[in-house]
């Protein structure tokens, strides 16, 4: 369970990035998961597909176009880098954007069935009492739809904090900039006699990951009971 | 206030053509399953925009080739057959929801006590039973603030006696509420208990509009309501309470003989009188059970499809519809014009509230 100064770090680095990467991406989730609930457009089925590839596309895959497209000489990274300031490629905060796109497809997942699960009749009969469209999301189906948000932000948390190939690829394995937990442990298990900090590491793993969903559970059971009144 | 509504919608097969206008007090859209009722409401509502439609209400205009007022703008209250209450607020929260959004919180105490809700409303919708829910449902919607109440279809997913439950709700609301009502509905029941006027819609047209007496007392409408449910809705005033519990009430032609009458003496009471429980007699009938006869004038004979005919009556003014055989009519020789006798067989005879006092489970004298 004693974690070494690297370790910590790891550890530290490892809940900024998940924290960091949970709170970018949770209000994008939620306005992709009600385009591709309630939204008629066209591109529905492509920005569907976008919003799933890098579920099925291979980690290391995903990693890589994102150094192409957000590196330090790939087009985005450097509009990033000359507008804001913003450096993503081996930095910590390069790690953020990679758990953001991994955890993206489950965290819209959770919230899209959230919504689909919303009787799009009491968003009518909020229409009739004088609710313009932006009010009826925020007093109704944002309400409704709260356990469904909490499960993807639970599940896109632990995405994050478990991210491997997409963020070694981007990022790599620089200890104290972007050495999150998985990539620790992965470091560790290539040197001889790094077993010991591994284990506690990989303990350490297991504890975040089950109190992240028992606090999940908790939270969403309480928000449910609340809904279905008592 | 006149709400003004014409518009054409294709859905798939079916294709809906009305226009009709609806006055103050309550309008029914009455038609079976399929007529179009809900999409009517609908489309006046702004949850549907119809293919072509001019919808107005008072001058401001829903509906037309330019514009389309979004729902949220119209307001005009809904109470839908699921009541819809938010899941996620008290019954207080639900009633209030509209204030959010500019509605003055006009009469709330009020609505809330001619509704019997003020010991709901710390309550959740998941706990409420269905008649509650739907008293909540009408308060809401009242508490917008509407131009317009819209109710589609709002027993018909209660049983007997929670819709026993609301029905006086819905008489205190009609005679308590200055706003118009557009009420849908396929219980010929509650269209003769509580509305002014009717438009009758058979696939997706109006076959029939008018004042509600005029419409039920139509012999050409008998096939519409079904021949079981037509027959005449009368005025008549509640003239005394006899010791045997037999009461007397007046209509234009005379006295008829009521058991189980609870309107006060002197209450204005509506009687539905079913069209296939009308007797007629050329003469004046004695020694029958029946104690409740009426000089009549034969106005017009509608033959059916079948072997029946629907005869409207003229009853000193009032109108009554009978339903006899085709062959009767030829033996008997009836004709418009001629003077007969009708027998009212008094389990007929329906009583609903014009004003006043709520009458339920009234029954009338054997």
């Amino acid at each position: 369970m004693m974690l070494d100064a690297a370790g910590w770090e790891a550890l530290r680095l490892s809940l900024l990035v998940g924290v960091t990467a949970t709170a970018f991406a949770l209000p994008l989730a939620i306005w992709v998961a009600w385009l591709l609930a309630r939204g008629e457009f066209w591109g529905k089925a492509a920005l569907n597909a976008l919003v799933h590839l890098p579920l099925v596309l291979p980690p290391v895959v995903t990693g890589y176009l994102l150094l192409i497209a957000f590196g330090r000489t790939g087009p985005i990274g450097i509009f990033l880098e000359e507008t804001i300031g913003l450096v993503l490629a081996f930095r910590w905060t390069g790690a953020v954007l990679a758990s953001i796109v991994m955890g993206f497809p489950l965290m819209v997942r959770a919230i899209r069935l959230a919504i689909e699960a919303v009787d799009p009749k009491l968003e009518q009969a909020a229409r009739t009492l004088g609710a313009p469209g932006h009010a009826v999301f925020r007093t109704v189906t944002l309400p409704l739809i709260l356990p469904g948000i909490l499960a993807g932000g639970v599940m896109g948390f632990a995405k994050a904090i478990g991210e491997f190939g997409a963020t070694i690829t981007f990022v790599a394995n620089i200890p104290g900039e972007t050495q999150t937990l998985p990539s620790a442990i992965y470091a560790l298990l290539q040197v001889p006699g790094g077993e010991d900090t591994a284990i506690s590491l990989v303990i350490w793993a297991c504890i975040l990951a089950l109190s992240a969903v028992v606090l999940s559970e908790w939270l969403a059971r309480r928000v449910a009971a609340r809904i279905a009144g008592a | 206030m006149t709400l003004s509504v014409a518009l054409q919608h294709n859905q798939g097969a079916f294709c809906l053509d009305v226009a009709f206008d609806a006055g103050p007090g309550v309008t029914a859209l009455f038609g079976r399953s399929g007529a179009g009722k809900t999409t009517i409401v609908n489309a006046v509502a702004g949850l549907l925009r119809p293919d072509t439609a001019h919808i107005t209400l008072d001058g401001v205009t829903f509906n037309d080739t330019a514009t389309f007022l979004p729902a949220h703008k119209r307001r005009v209250g809904y109470v839908f057959q699921d009541a819809r209450l938010f899941p996620h607020l008290t019954v207080a929260q639900n009633l209030d929801y509209a204030l959010r959004f500019g509605a003055r919180p006009r009469g709330r105490d009020r609505i809330i006590e001619m509704l019997g809700i003020g010991d709901l409303l710390a309550r959740r919708p998941a706990t409420l039973s269905g008649g509650e829910k739907q008293r909540v449902a009408l308060g809401r919607a009242l508490l917008a603030d509407p131009r317009l109440l819209l109710m589609d279809e709002p027993l018909a997913a209660l049983d007997g006696p929670r819709k026993a439950e609301i029905l006086p709700y819905l008489d205190r609301l009609k005679t308590e509420s200055a706003v118009p009502i557009l009420y849908v509905s396929h219980a010929v029941e509650e269209v003769a208990r509580l509305a002014d006027h009717m438009v009758l819609l058979t696939d997706g047209k109006v076959v029939r509009h008018g004042p509600l007496m005029d419409v039920m007392a139509d012999p050409a409408a008998v096939p519409l309501l079904g021949v079981r449910e037509a027959g005449a809705v009368l005025r008549a005033t509640v003239e005394a309470h006899g010791d045997d519990g037999l009461s007397t009430l007046r209509v234009a032609a005379g006295p008829l003989q009521l058991m189980g009458v609870e309107a006060p003496v002197g209450a204005e009471i509506r009687l539905r009188v079913l069209a296939q429980d009308v007797l007629l007699s050329l003469e004046h009938p004695t020694g029958l059970s029946a104690q409740n006869i009426l000089p009549v004038t034969i106005l017009a004979i509608k033959s059916g499809d079948g072997p029946g005919a629907a005869i409207a009556l003229d009853a000193a003014g009032d109108t009554l519809l009978a339903r006899v055989t085709s062959r009767a009519v030829a033996s008997m020789d009836l004709a418009p014009g001629k003077s007969v006798f009708a027998v009212i067989k008094a389990t007929s005879i329906a009583q609903t509230a014009i004003s006043g006092g709520v009458i339920s489970g009234a029954k009338p004298a054997p």
